[in-house]
C-alpha cells in the first residue's frame, strides 16, 4: 500500500495538480478570510476562524474531486489499472493507497492555514482571546471531512474511465453527503426522521466537533462513511465491469 | 507443469467468450497462442494474471489456483498486457522500481533487478527518460522489463510485438527468445512469421475454443497434405523429368528454369532431384522449401465454422 501511496503522492508533487490544488485553496480561503468584506475576519470583528470552517468545505467540494478524479478513471482508460492490478497487490491496497495519497495531499492544503490561527490569536483582544479547542475540534472536523470527500471521490473515480464525470459525480455526491442529508432533513416535517436525516449528513457532525468536544460518535461517524464509500469502490473496482 | 488450463469458461453478460478452454504449459516452453481477433486469446492472459475471474474451469499457475491463491499466482507471473499499457509521466527507472517494490523487491536487491533488467532489455541509454519521451519499441522494452523484474516463472505476453515496426520488431522477438530459454512464455500474436520466428509449439484458438494444439511442423504437415518445393534450373527442362521422381506428387512451371513441386510428407525428394539433375548434366540454381504457409494453416483452421459442442 505505502508504495501506491509514493507513487501517486510523487504523481501529484510531479505534475501541477499538488500545487494548483493548494495554491487555489489557500488563495480562495485567504480572499475569504481576509479580503471579501462579507466574510472577512476583520470586518466582522470577532477573532474566529469560523470563515475557514464554513467556507472551507464548499471550497473542498470543488477540490477534493480535482484530485482524486483521476486516481482511477485515468488508470482506467490508459490500461495501467490492468497492470497495476496483475501485480501482487490486493485491490484493497490499490484503493487506500490511492485514498491515502490524496488524503495526505488534503492534509498539506490545510496546514498552512494553521498561521491564520497564530495571527487572530495576536489580533484577539485582548491577545489570545481565541476559542482555542474549538478550533482544534473544527480543524480535526475538517480533516475529516476532507477524508470522506476524498473516499467519495475516489468511489466516483472507481465508476468511470472518465475523468469529467468523475469529478462532476464526485463534486455532486460530495455535496450531497455535506448538506444534502440537512436540506432533507428541512424539507421533511420536524421530529424524529428529522434527526435522524441531519445525523446521516456530515454537516451535523462537522458542528457537533466545532465546538471543541471531540466526541467519539462523531469520529466513529467520519470513520465509518470512509470506509463504506470505499468500501463500494472496492466492490465496483473487484467487479471489473467498466 | 507451469501453466495448467481446464476447463476454462468465461461469459460476459450474453456473450460466451471462452468455451471449454484446456491446455497445459510444461517448464521452460515457448509456446504461440494464436487467434483472429476477438478468439478470446486476451481473455484467457487475463484470467491467468488474475485480472478477471472465470467463469467456470480451473487455472493453476505454478501449482496456484487463480481463485484461490491469486497473491501466489501473482507473485511467480510476469504479464505484459495488450496495448502495453504504462505509467506515461514516470522516468523509466523510477517506473521498474515502482513495479519492483510492489514484487517485493528492496533495497539493493531492487536496485540490482532494475539495473539488471535495464541491461537485458537493452534501456540503458534510455533509462533516465520520461516513458512518454520513448519511441514504441523502447516502451515495449519497458514492458518487458516490468514483467521480468522478479524473475518469473511464467511470462505472459499479450500482443508483445504489435505496432512495432520491422527492425524494432527482429529486436523485441530476439528479446523474447532469449528470455524463454531459462522460462515458461506463452504470447499472443497474429503474426504467423513470429510463431514461426519464436516457438515450438503453438495453441489456435477460433471463437473460445482450441481448434489446434501441436508443435509447429506437425501443423504445417498435418494440414497441408504435403510440402512445396521450389526448383530453380539454369535453363528449361520438360516437366515429365520431375514428375517421374519418386514422391512427386505434382509439378508446376512457374517460368524461366522454375518449377513448383508438390512433394508428399513423407519421403524427402531433395537428393533425388539433385541426382537427376547431376545425370542430365544441368546446373541447380536454386531449391527452397516453401512449406505450405503457417498463414494458410491459421486460415483452415480459423476460417471455417468450429464445431459445435
Amino acid at each position: 500500500m505505502f508504495q501506491i501511496l509514493a507513487k501517486e503522492f510523487n504523481s501529484f508533487l510531479n505534475s501541477l495538480i499538488a500545487y494548483v490544488v493548494i495554491g487555489v485553496f489557500l488563495t480562495a480561503i485567504g480572499l475569504l478570510m481576509w479580503v471579501f468584506p462579507e466574510t472577512s475576519v476583520l470586518e466582522y470583528g470577532y477573532a474566529d476562524m469560523d470563515t475557514l470552517f464554513s467556507m472551507g468545505p464548499y471550497v473542498l467540494i470543488f477540490l477534493v474531486p480535482a484530485i482524486t478524479m483521476r486516481s482511477f478513471a485515468e488508470e482506467k482508460k490508459a490500461g495501467t489499472l490492468e497492470l497495476l492490478l496483475t501485480k501482487p497487490v490486493s485491490d484493497w491496497q490499490v484503493i487506500l493507497g490511492k485514498f491515502s495519497a490524496s488524503f495526505l495531499l488534503v492534509l498539506f492544503a490545510l496546514v498552512p492555514t494553521i498561521l491564520y490561527y497564530f495571527t487572530i490569536y495576536r489580533l484577539g483582544d485582548p491577545v489570545g482571546n481565541v476559542d482555542t479547542p474549538g478550533i482544534m475540534g473544527s480543524y480535526i472536523g475538517l480533516a475529516l471531512l476532507g477524508g470522506v470527500f476524498c473516499a467519495v471521490g475516489i468511489l466516483s473515480s472507481s465508476l468511470t474511465a472518465n475523468q469529467i464525470v468523475s469529478f462532476i459525480l464526485g463534486a455532486f455526491l460530495c455535496f450531497l453527503v455535506f448538506a444534502g442529508f440537512d436540506s432533507m432533513a428541512a424539507m421533511t416535517a420536524a421530529g424524529d426522521t428529522a434527526l435522524w436525516l441531519r445525523q446521516l449528513g456530515i454537516a451535523y457532525h462537522y458542528q457537533s466537533l466545532s465546538r471543541g468536544l471531540i466526541d467519539s460518535r462523531d469520529l466513529l461517524y467520519f470513520f465509518s462513511i470512509i470506509f463504506f464509500m470505499l468500501s463500494i469502490a472496492k466492490l465496483i473496482v473487484g467487479s471489473r465491469q467498466w | 507443469m507451469s501453466l495448467q488450463i481446464k476447463n476454462l469458461t468465461k461469459v460476459y453478460g450474453p456473450q460466451q467468450a471462452l468455451k471449454g478452454v484446456s491446455f497445459e504449459l510444461r517448464a521452460g516452453e515457448i509456446v504461440g497462442f494464436l487467434g483472429p481477433n476477438g478468439a478470446g486469446k486476451s481473455t484467457t492472459m487475463k484470467i491467468a494474471t488474475c485480472f478477471i475471474p472465470p467463469t467456470a474451469g480451473t487455472v493453476t499457475v505454478g501449482g496456484h489456483d487463480v481463485v484461490d491463491d491469486p497473491m501466489g499466482v501473482k507473485r511467480i507471473t510476469g504479464y505484459l498486457p495488450e496495448h502495453n499499457p504504462l505509467y506515461l509521466d514516470l522516468f523509466v527507472h523510477e517506473y521498474l522500481r515502482f513495479a519492483g517494490k510492489l514484487y517485493g523487491l528492496a533495497g539493493k536487491q531492487l536496485t540490482r533487478r532494475v539495473s539488471e533488467m535495464v541491461a537485458v532489455c537493452g534501456l540503458t541509454l534510455e533509462q533516465n527518460k520520461r516513458i512518454e519521451a520513448l519511441s514504441r519499441g523502447y516502451r515495449q522494452r519497458v514492458g518487458l522489463a516490468q514483467a521480468l523484474l522478479h524473475d518469473p516463472q511464467v511470462l505472459i505476453l499479450d500482443e508483445p510485438t504489435s505496432g512495432l515496426d520491422p527492425n524494432q520488431l527482429v529486436e523485441v522477438r530476439k528479446l523474447i527468445k532469449d528470455i524463454s530459454r531459462q522460462k515458461t512464455v506463452i504470447f499472443s500474436t497474429h503474426i504467423m512469421q513470429e510463431v514461426e520466428a519464436l516457438c515450438d509449439r503453438v495453441i489456435v484458438i477460433n471463437k473460445g475454443q482450441i481448434v489446434a494444439d501441436d508443435t509447429l511442423s506437425n501443423l504445417l504437415r498435418k494440414t497441408s497434405g504435403g510440402q512445396i518445393l521450389v526448383i530453380e534450373f539454369e535453363r528449361e527442362i520438360a516437366i515429365e523429368n520431375l514428375a517421374i521422381i519418386p514422391g512427386v506428387l505434382g509439378v508446376q512451371h512457374e517460368g524461366q528454369g522454375t518449377y513448383r513441386l508438390r512433394a508428399s510428407p513423407t519421403t524427402d525428394i531433395r537428393p533425388a532431384l539433385f541426382r537427376m539433375a547431376a545425370d542430365k548434366h544441368l546446373a541447380l540454381v536454386g531449391l527452397r522449401q516453401e512449406e505450405s504457409s503457417l498463414e494458410s494453416v491459421f486460415h483452415d483452421l480459423t476460417g471455417a465454422a468450429p464445431v459445435e459442442h
